[in-house]
């Protein structure tokens, strides 16, 4: 006999008294279940953002050189704009450093920036958001009307003025480039978390929770946040794939990390537009396919969780059916069909 | 409850006054963002270069010396009468400079929606309703892929491959230096005025110039097209007026095209709007690379003189466009859509 | 006996395939019905009744299959090519549906919804013709012509289920399945739909199954009465003598269930509808059945008494039966998890 397995458990939308397990384990029973091509996406996706994650965190051993050396140990220059050899698989640039090196630590330069400034745009968009979507009123017409306005902004004309402006204030650095993305994203944060509030603010059980007396801060805290913060990784983890592109073409536009401090793929890349003319490939290209290999898979992984967990678009796998045939239904004397 | 449809022109008038608080706030957002910076514009750009009682002098004139609510009020009545002053490094009519590189970025920009539209909502189509087929996972695949590509990545790759390998396409400007030198350019949109003057070497010419840039941008642009009509194309395939229409037996081909497909591309004008502000920021990357003279070089230019007289003409202008545009884009769909003619 | 029935359902079965298993939504239904005759199916939710409502159109999910028989028209629909299917659905057999809000195509008129339909079953027609048929099926719905070229967001849930009642009935068709068609209106437009799906009977001869939760809709418009309970029929028979005297347990308790204005205290079935993927062995009611019998266990044979159908050990056969079997059934009490 078929033995029936349990159907997952779903707890009761913001349940009172659960903390944080609640919204990650709501995670795990779907994330266990994908099937098909969804499964295939978030793994995928998975996995390439934790090889850069590893690159990023143990750089300085992975990486065969530092990311601005241009000579060896015993101090001979490497060669300049050099195709790939055995001593230096991507080959060098114009400034002689070698190109691996500068792809692995580019890594570390674009998850550190990235990470600060998702953590930053998160930490003000969503109890921006969380406020306004509560609380309502001339609060929060105020602050739609500018987040509305900000957010039309073409994102890159804000994050260029700003990076600049930053630079000539606070000077040229992790800071000022992640501040600036920042500011670019705050807007998608606030929308998103101030739409979900207002969806989950006309739910039966808060206006219960209303009715019982409880505090403000206790029903936005405990059923309001725990309720957003399940869109929250899915929303961070898209928006890190856009920090990057973000920051890459401010590198590329020169706003960017100060190239002494770190290394920068868009930076990289803009130095290398000129190598392209006489067919110097490989300086460009390295910097390049990184950044389009960790946005992907990013991309995938916040897909691949917005697919799995949005029931929506969620398609129930369809399972082949066999009807038994007639006969072997007939009823025996026992009772067991 | 029956609800009779309102007029196009009503509703036109109630999004005209819906934009003009959001034209103000962005106004004023490019005020402060101008001013932030360390002294006035004079002093940033000629800074070092000048006397200081010439410095003084020059500060008075232009109105810097007053308290910043005066020079606020100064500044939106400027906007309102089109006067955006003249650039401090090189004393260009900014006007002049936004219609000039102007009409080369809206070239730019207008080929490359054409060309995101067209590629997008065709892979997109076709993802949808293929779902889950190979074909499927390869246009998702693709859109994907080709939006987490930098625009500069994309242009060097371009550069390499046909400008240099194959030396099919001229890699930088918008026309040879000798048609740019010979041609007469009334509207300074190229390909208009190639067609006008009946001049179709030049055409060609401008037209090859315009290829890489323009392909490049809409492709990164068309992978969002991608992901967006291939999830309305599943949201309406599922949806209760397609089942209903099975239901009286129409043709599954007519049920796709005409209900599906149909419902499906009308959220498309409206993401067109909302792109269209990021279609502007992957031009100014477009023509970093391709050295394609649009206001978006112009800008980066007079940003690293620190000009910001001409910085921030330019952006007054681009926050006008967009909100300009977004006005159009609502516009259109209410015509589109006879459902959202009331707020 | 009678004339041949319009609809003859024999043993049907829909089954979906899930990752738990399979859906048993619809397990060996057999149904008549005759041209001229309202046939009633009722049933909570989830028993199967759109399903099988949904089956007998075509118009099943990918995943689901089906097999008996359902004669229509001379054909068994199992296993016709869908187009052939396709081809009857509209002039043959139409489908109203629960939800009116979302059932027209918001970009198109309903002049344009009805040149669709028409033409895609008599492309030959022309535009006069259409236009005056369509007008006439949206005037006995009460739809004036001055609203025929309006869009379906300018009309109201009660207009816009005449429109689409409208839109099946434009064609004619012999056989129509009406699935759950007021469970979404008010009561004064409830009462008009009923009005215009008794004079479809009257008027056109039209078979007509009416698929519904709501006994009180069931009881006015109904000939025939079908109750469904796990995919199965209980019970079925003329509505007068089932609601008089109700021979399937799961009828009785539903009866009684109804709320009037003499109604005193809440009357409920303990238990909740049972697990289609894996039904109570034997009766699928017996474990909520008040009257349930140690034979129960084993599945029921369908019994026939005075024009009515049933599923019940209480009704015999008593040959079937072995030594004991009518003694009560010992059972533990219904456990919370079920309730869940």
């Amino acid at each position: 006999m078929r033995t029936l397995r349990r159907p997952t458990h779903r707890a009761a939308p913001g349940a009172v008294g659960r903390r944080g397990a609640a919204g990650l384990g709501r995670l795990f029973g779907p994330v266990r279940d994908a099937r098909g091509m969804a499964k295939w996406v978030l793994w995928i996706g998975l996995g390439i953002t934790v090889l850069f994650i590893v690159l990023a965190v143990f750089a300085p051993l992975v990486a065969p050189y530092d990311f601005d050396q241009y000579r060896n140990a015993e101090g001979i220059r490497f060669g300049k704009q050099a195709p790939p050899s055995a001593a230096h698989l991507f080959g060098t640039n114009v400034l002689s450093t070698d190109v691996l090196s500068r792809v692995i630590f580019g890594s570390r330069t674009a998850l550190t920036v990235v990470v600060i400034a998702v953590v930053f745009a998160l930490a003000v968009g969503l109890p921006l958001g969380l406020i306004s979507g509560y609380f309502g009123h001339k609060l929060d017409r105020v602050l739609v009307l500018v987040m509305d306005a900000l957010f039309a902004f073409p994102y890159l004309l804000l994050a260029i003025v700003i990076a600049f402006l930053l630079s000539e204030t606070i000077g040229r650095g992790v800071m000022s480039a992640a501040v600036a993305i920042a500011v670019v994203y705050i807007p998608q944060y606030f929308r998103v978390v101030r739409n979900h509030v207002i969806s989950v603010r006309e739910e039966p059980y808060v206006e219960a929770a209303r009715a019982l007396g409880a505090r403000p801060r206790t029903i936005i805290v405990r059923y309001v946040l725990f309720n957003v913060i399940q869109t929250v990784p899915v929303i961070a983890t898209l928006n890190a794939a856009d920090a990057i592109l973000t920051l890459a073409a401010l590198g590329f536009l020169g706003y960017g990390i100060q190239p002494t401090d770190a290394a920068e793929w868009g930076y990289d890349i803009q130095r290398a537009i000129a190598d392209a003319g006489s067919g110097i490939w490989w300086t460009g290209l390295w910097p390049g396919v990184a950044i389009v290999l960790l946005v992907t898979g990013l991309t995938l992984l916040g897909e691949g969780l917005n697919d799995v967990l949005n029931p929506v678009l969620r398609r129930r796998r369809i399972e082949r059916v066999d009807l038994p045939s007639r006969e072997a239904r007939v009823l025996e004397p026992g009772g067991e069909a | 409850m029956a609800k009779q449809s309102t007029s196009l022109r009503t509703y036109a008038l109630t999004r005209l006054g819906l934009a003009l608080p959001m034209v103000l706030l962005l106004l004023t957002l490019v005020f402060i963002l101008m001013r932030v910076a360390p002294g006035d514009p004079i002093s940033a750009a000629l800074g070092g270069r000048l006397p200081a009682e010439e410095l003084a002098r020059r500060r008075a004139a232009a109105g810097y010396d007053r308290s910043l609510v005066v020079q606020y009020f100064d500044y939106l009545g400027d906007v309102a009468r089109g006067d955006f002053g003249q650039t401090i490094s090189d004393n260009r009519s900014v006007t002049g400079l936004i219609v000039q590189n102007g009409a080369a970025t809206l070239e730019l920009t207008l080929v490359a929606m054409l060309i995101a539209v067209g590629v997008g909502t065709l892979v997109g189509l076709v993802s949808g309703r293929l779902r889950d087929t190979p074909a499927d996972a390869a246009g998702r695949l693709f859109g994907i892929v080709i939006y987490a590509a930098p625009i500069f990545f994309l242009g060097f790759l371009a550069q390499l491959v046909f400008g240099k390998w194959l030396g099919l396409l001229p890699t930088s400007g918008r026309a040879s230096p000798v048609v740019v030198f010979t041609m007469d350019s009334p509207t300074n949109l190229f390909i208009v005025d190639a067609l006008i003057g009946g001049d179709m070497e030049a055409l060609g010419d401008v037209l090859r110039h315009l290829v890489m840039p323009a392909t490049t941008l809409g492709l990164v642009i068309g992978g969002v097209f991608i992901r967006l009509v291939r999830v309305n194309v599943l949201q309406t395939l599922q949806g209760d007026y397609v089942e209903a229409a099975r239901a009286r037996g129409v043709r599954e081909r007519h049920v796709v095209f005409r209900h599906a497909f149909k419902n499906a591309l009308v959220p498309v004008i409206t993401v067109m709007g909302l792109q269209f502000a990021l279609l502007l920021s992957g031009a100014i990357l477009t023509e970093q690379t391709f050295n394609w003279p649009g206001l978006g070089s112009e800008l980066v230019r007079y940003l690293d003189n620190r000009d910001y007289i001409a910085v921030q003409g330019i952006i007054t202008f681009v926050a006008l466009v967009v909100v300009v545009v977004s006005m159009l884009i609502d516009l259109i769909n209410a015509w589109v859509d006879p459902r959202v003619r009331y707020a | 006996m009678g004339p041949e029935p319009a609809l003859s359902l024999r043993g049907l079965r829909v089954w979906y395939g899930t990752i738990r298993g399979a859906v048993r939504a619809v397990d060996g239904v057999s149904l008549d019905i005759r041209a001229g005759e309202t046939v009633g199916l009722v049933g909570e939710s989830g028993c199967g009744k759109s399903t099988l409502g949904r089956g007998i159109m075509g118009l099943l999910p990918e995943g689901a299959v089906m097999d008996g028989e359902v004669w229509f028209g001379g054909r068994n629909l199992v296993g016709l090519p869908p187009k052939q299917l396709r081809r009857m659905r509209g002039p043959q057999m139409g489908l109203i549906f629960q939800e009116p809000m979302t059932r027209l195509d918001p970009l198109m008129r309903i002049e344009d919804h009805f040149t669709e339909t028409v033409k895609t079953h008599e492309p030959g027609i022309d535009d006069h013709e259409i236009r005056r048929r369509s007008l006439e099926a949206l005037g006995r719905m009460g739809i004036p012509p001055t609203r025929f070229r309006q869009y379906p967001h300018e009309f109201s849930g009660g207009m816009r289920q005449r429109i689409m009642i409208a839109l099946v009935l434009v064609l004619q068709p012999s056989l129509v399945i009406a699935d759950e068609p007021t469970t979404a209106l008010d009561v004064i437009v409830e009462a008009q739909i009923l009005a215009i799906l008794a004079d479809l009977k009257r008027n056109f001869d039209t078979a007509l199954l009416l698929i519904s939760h709501n006994l009180g809709i069931v009881a006015e418009s109904c000939d025939r009465l079908a109750v469904m309970y796990a995919g199965k029929i209980v019970e079925e028979g003329p509505t007068v003598s089932v609601f008089a005297e109700p021979a399937h347990p799961y009828t009785r308790e539903l009866l009684r269930s109804v709320i009037s204005l003499k109604t005193t205290g809440l009357h409920y079935i303990p238990g909740a509808p049972p697990d289609l993927i894996d039904p109570p062995r034997g009766c699928r009611f017996h474990p909520r059945c008040p009257d349930a019998m140690r034979v129960c266990v084993r599945d029921p044979i369908e019994q026939r008494l005075d024009g009515r159908r049933v599923l019940c050990w209480l009704h015999g056969p008593a040959s079937e039966i072995p030594e004991g079997g009518i003694d009560p059934l010992q059972r533990d009490r219904i456990s919370i998890a079920d309730e869940a």
